[in-house]
């Protein structure tokens, strides 16, 4: 239970994807998103399909684990299908219900416009969330951002704090059951009266949450001192983070379908997306 | 040479409107030679913590001098470098084993000091992996944090420390949130820093076997120091201790009464087992 909270949905894994570098992934999975957003015909659209079953089967996670990611998501996509479906209009009128028309290009773009946001999410679920730990993202950020700093954006502040809230959270949860026992056994009624009610019985969990944050947080900041924490400025890393041939095939091939997906736009344009 | 000295240090807590101020140091002067394994004693208030705070820098003392590691950290011209080369020699493990480890995954928790100096990372890995087997945590190099057991996450904490190389380790209260088992672990691997590796320690305890364990024993009490001596010169005298609220460790007790009662046994056994048997032969010596 703990564990999926921390590493939120990291599905424990040793692929090919698992390993790459996660900078690699960060940059690929960015220009995989703008590969998704040239598609515009049905032909490209079928060749980022097969793409994206590719990557899911290399990745060994189960499919309907990707399919739960599209869950939370269900809504919008209805929502834009919809729309897509009864707001476009077009040359080919299908079917006319009352006020009601559907073109065929309604149902055209309805489809591509829903493929497309479930492109989206398996991209980035498959090259980001479930194959890497968040602990590997932030340290990938990190570098990739370093650049930044020469703007004096706090690049390796940012990072820290990252760290120490995905190392804390375990531990807050913890202290939240607690007080919520602590409360129980004083006759706290969490689970009873109108939302309001409950509301305001969160109060005496939050209060006492925070105190101990904060007090945390001023501990923890003393430790880090005595152990010589000064900031960012001059600080090495244990585990660098190198990027090997493979990293470069795999970010190659994103550029290669990138291509394709161009020419197929261009040469065989059945049914394109119009916005 | 030592590797803390203290001279006349003072502190007091600043009140508020609804507090009053509290003189938690009142002229405290010692040293700690380099090598050496000291405890120091005190029930609650009366200094201890307020000790730890001023050795690792976290406050001020109002007036007297301090040196950590040869150089004078009370000085009018004391820097921020000078602060930070102290901390490279003396290190600190907390109360609350949660609230000092920074990374969720174990070696890079222990890593983070070494980062912090600036090390290169092969060197880094090197002392990491040594620190964590100095400990007997190499195994969970790997796992986080939050699932290990109290004890465990002491010593995590303990060798982050020992990974940064440091030539004095001050533990403020470091076993007080454990259960008995963890207290063990901990309590054996602070006396072989001390006995094997030859890194001078400072335990602040309440805990009387802790202390025994100890070369010398400051008890501290009402913001001064109260006695300073050997385990065996401090709790002889247990009169003295329990005036200062103090315990002495339960086998003393027994030894001493015993002694008001004429029997000749010795007043510096801490270990149980070690007293029944000395106790068996003085007994059986009789019969």
């Amino acid at each position: 239970m703990k564990s999926d909270i921390t590493f939120g949905q990291y599905v424990e894994g040793d692929s090919l994807i698992h390993r790459l570098d996660p900078r690699i992934k960060i940059i690929a999975s960015f220009l995989y998103i703008v590969v998704i957003f040239l598609a515009k015909s049905a032909s490209a659209f079928l060749l980022l399909t097969l793409s994206a079953v590719f990557f899911v089967l290399l990745t060994r996670i189960p499919p309907r684990m990707i399919l739960r990611a599209m869950k939370p998501l269900l809504f919008i996509i209805l929502f834009t299908a919809i729309i897509n479906l009864f707001f476009m209009t077009g040359e080919h009128l299908l079917v006319q219900l009352g006020f009601i028309k559907i073109y065929r290009e309604g149902i055209v773009n309805a489809c591509l416009i829903v493929l497309r946001i479930l492109l989206l999410i398996v991209a980035t679920s498959v090259f980001l969330t479930y194959t890497t730990t968040p602990i590997a993202l932030t340290d990938a950020l990190e570098q990739l951002l370093a650049p930044l700093k020469k703007l004096h954006v706090p690049v390796h502040e940012f990072s820290m704090m990252m760290t120490i809230a995905l190392r804390f959270i375990p531990t807050l949860i913890d202290e939240t059951q607690k007080i919520i026992n602590a409360q129980t056994a004083r006759g706290a009624d969490f689970t009873s009266g109108s939302l309001i009610q409950r509301g305001r019985a969160l109060v005496p969990i939050l209060i006492p949450l925070f105190i101990s944050a904060f007090r945390r947080a001023d501990e923890l900041a003393t430790a880090m001192e005595c152990r010589c924490y000064t900031g960012g400025e001059g600080r090495t890393r244990m585990n660098t983070l190198h990027s090997e041939p493979k990293d470069w095939v795999f970010l190659c091939s994103i550029v290669l379908l990138g291509a394709a997906v161009v020419l197929l736009n261009r040469f065989l344009p059945l049914m394109t997306i119009q916005l | 040479m030592d590797i803390i000295k203290a001279e006349h240090l003072s502190f007091t807590y600043p009140g508020d409107e609804d507090t009053k101020p509290v003189q938690a140091l009142k002229d405290v002067s010692f040293s700690i030679p380099e090598g050496s394994f000291t405890a120091v004693l005190g029930h609650n208030g009366s200094g201890k913590s307020t000790l730890a705070k001023l050795l690792c820098m976290i406050a001020l003392p109002d007036s007297g001098r301090l040196w950590i590691a040869g150089r004078e950290m009370t000085a009018d011209d004391t820097t921020e470098e000078d602060i930070l080369a102290a901390r490279r020699e003396v290190g600190m493990v907390f109360q609350n084993p949660d609230n000092q480890i920074v990374a969720t995954i174990v070696e890079e928790d222990v890593a983070f000091g070494c980062e912090n100096l600036g090390i290169p990372p092969k060197e880094i890995r090197r002392r990491v992996d040594e620190a964590l087997a100095a400990v007997g945590m190499s195994e969970y190099a790997r796992h986080p944090s939050y699932n290990l057991s109290g004890g465990q996450k002491q010593r995590v904490a303990i060798a982050g420390v020992i990974a940064m190389r440091r030539r004095c380790i001050i533990f403020d209260e470091s076993t007080a949130m454990l259960d008995p088992m963890g207290r063990r672990e901990v309590m054996d691997i602070i006396e072989r820093l001390n006995r094997e590796e030859g890194i001078t320690v400072l335990i602040i305890t309440h805990h009387m076997n802790e202390a025994a364990r100890a070369d010398r024993i400051l008890v501290m009490n009402g913001g001064r120091i109260f006695a300073d001596g050997t385990p065996a010169e401090v709790f002889g005298n247990p009169l003295r201790m329990w005036e200062a609220g103090l315990d002495v460790p339960q086998t003393t007790e027994l030894c001493w009464k015993l002694r008001a009662d004429g029997l000749d046994v010795p007043l510096d056994v801490f270990d149980a087992d070690e007293c029944a048997r000395i106790l068996a032969e003085k007994i059986g010596g009789r019969r």
